[in-house]
């Protein structure tokens, strides 16, 4: 256990510690970020009003939407100045969600990564590749100072290059792995072509995140790889990987608590629900200082287990995401709004095309097929002009959305209609079984 | 003496073609000569029929993807060497072609060639005292 002393406290102690924190967090919203003291205000509550832990349900939620009418700054808490990191991730509608860090938050960060790594059974002997994509996504750079605080030699392949990634984990002798698990499948594919045996290095621990996935895809990566895959969980609103993971009991994701306060809700009512019924997940950042957060609905679903571990941690675990609230995917680690492609498609032409989105993993990897219903605007008879609009939407969605698509021009109508609408997303991917 | 092209963007799919001739016959439409140019993914269908607005009002009322392409249509005489002056003509004029296909009419003497050019105007005006004789439009439909 890298911090015993908060992750195995007992449960009065920690509640204690929670509210105290709770209560200085939300006066450091209150005082320092307009939008969250006119949102307390029309909400009628004022920190002082805060008694308890309890009280926390008086407290009006943040949205992604909040986040994104504050772009980029405007939901930081504490001086510019002060803010030494940035990272992004994917908005609704083109504007990323940006978040800030100072110093104080990058060593909680890299504090709650070093647990999970310790969680994992991972220390100072091991060597972590890091095939997490390095730069604005938080997987890369949040794995990796937690590694350097364990002491553990880093190798920082970030993504990508799969062949120089089975060379370095080979010669490099990597004892455990970080990166996203249908990447991890990718390359237990790719090692298998290469005539690479897995079974003979010395990994012996994956540490997979930033996407969904299931019981049966953790047992496939476990017997290629011949190693423990644990699930971690992080969203970069909240700090990015480290908010919590599994122990080696691999039941559920142990949260640290003792920086974020979990919730679960029903997503229609907003009331919360009691520990052990699915809900949305919604966050309470408890030390952050650059962007901290009061009830960030995370929009993923999961159940809030409290009931003690026999890792001996006390900690609630979550249970491995069940979903969504939103019709978000997340393709390749990268999270996609359908809207994202929706505003492609509006700038590309005088109107927007009916489209659908299609998710399927071919060869281990997430592929994304937008198919757009050609109109007669659109339509032109030679198949060097077609061909060109099919490239010049692609391009157009890959900025945008930072990820390789394919396009697939189709008939009209022939993309499905619920009650008039198009539906929108068909995902083949079987992501939140098990 | 521009000439009307139907063109209908079709998925590869079973049947697809089937049913489109189905409408046109159905509606006493005659097609007259017929091409197709395909991708992995979807076709082109481009068709010379004997009434192009009608052809196209009812398909596109079956929910295809119709537009009337503007082309133009060579008479080649049906012997050797005959496709290979008109295409010389073309080209020393500097008429550059997207695409083309031929069929031949009822008489066997002569075959009748469609092109689709860059510039359509541009290429009537300079083959419009030249050795190509471009076919009108009524003289097409009925060939």
């Amino acid at each position: 256990m890298w911090s015993p002393e908060y992750e195995s406290m007992s449960g009065e102690r920690r509640r204690e510690l929670q509210f105290k924190r709770l209560k200085a967090t939300v006066e450091r919203v209150y005082n320092k970020v307009g939008f969250y003291r006119a949102k307390m205000e029309k909400a009628g509550i004022t920190p002082a009003d805060l008694r308890s832990l309890d009280d926390l349900k008086y407290l009006p939620f943040t949205t992604k939407e909040d986040l994104r009418l504050n772009y980029p700054f405007g939901l930081f808490a504490a001086e510019l100045d002060e803010v030494v990191r940035i990272h992004a991730s994917s908005g609704t509608t083109g504007k990323m969600t940006v978040v800030g860090y100072t110093k104080n938050d990058l060593g909680v960060w890299s504090e709650v990564m070093a647990r999970s790594i310790a969680s994992t059974g991972g220390g100072r002997h091991d060597r972590i590749q890091i095939a997490y994509g390095y730069g604005l996504f938080t997987g890369g750079l949040g794995a990796h100072y937690g590694a350097e605080l364990v002491g553990a030699m880093v190798v920082p392949t970030s993504g990508g290059n799969t062949k120089r990634q089975l060379q370095v984990m080979r010669d490099f002798g990597v004892t455990v792995l970080a990166c996203t698990p249908s990447y991890a499948l990718y390359m237990a594919e790719t090692a298998q072509e290469q005539g690479l045996d897995l079974h003979a290095l010395p990994l012996r621990v994956g540490i997979f995140g930033a996407e969904p996935w299931s019981e049966p895809m953790r047992q496939r990566i476990e017997a290629e790889f011949g190693i423990k895959a644990y699930d971690i969980y992080g969203l970069s609103e909240i700090i990015g990987p480290g908010v919590a993971i599994e122990c080696v009991e691999q039941n559920g994701l142990h949260i640290a608590e003792d920086h974020f306060l979990p919730e679960v809700i029903d997503p229609v009512t907003e009331q919360p629900l009691a520990d052990g019924e699915k809900g949305e997940l919604v966050f309470t950042t408890l030390t952050k200082e650059a962007f901290p957060l009061i009830r960030y609905r995370t929009k993923d679903l999961s159940i809030l287990y409290p009931e003690a571990c026999a890792c001996g941690r006390t900690t609630k675990r979550m249970h491995r995401i069940l979903g969504r609230t939103d019709d978000m995917l997340i393709i390749r680690g990268v999270n996609i709004f359908p809207s994202q492609i929706e505003s492609v498609l509006l700038e590309n032409g005088d109107t927007t095309p009916h489209y659908q989105l299609v998710v399927d993993r071919k060869g281990n990897l997430d592929d994304l097929e937008v198919r757009i219903e050609v109109s007669e605007e659109m339509f032109a008879s030679e198949i060097r002009k077609l061909e060109e609009l099919g490239a010049s939407i692609r391009r157009k969605i890959e900025s945008a959305l930072g990820i390789n698509v394919r396009v697939k021009l189709v008939e009209p109508k022939s993309i499905p209609r619920s009650e008039g609408k198009a539906v929108r997303v068909i995902d083949r991917r079987n992501l939140y079984n098990g | 003496m521009k000439v009307k092209q139907i063109s209908v963007f079709l998925e590869n799919k079973s049947g697809r073609l089937a049913q489109v001739t189905k409408i046109l016959g159905a509606n006493r439409i005659n097609i007259r000569a017929l091409a197709i140019a395909d991708t992995a993914d979807y076709g082109i269908l481009r068709l010379i029929v004997n009434d192009p607005a009608k052809a196209r009002a009812v398909l596109r009322a079956e929910g295809l993807t119709v537009r009337e392409t503007e082309v133009i249509a060579v008479e080649v005489p049906d012997q050797p060497g005959g496709l290979g002056r008109v295409l010389q003509e073309l080209d020393d004029k500097g008429i550059n072609i997207e695409y083309m296909y031929a069929f031949v009419g009822k008489t066997a003497e002569n075959a009748i060639v469609i092109f689709r050019v860059e510039e359509t105007d541009r290429a009537v005006e300079l083959l419009k005292n030249s050795q190509v004789k471009l076919l009108p439009e009524s003289e097409l439909y009925h060939y």
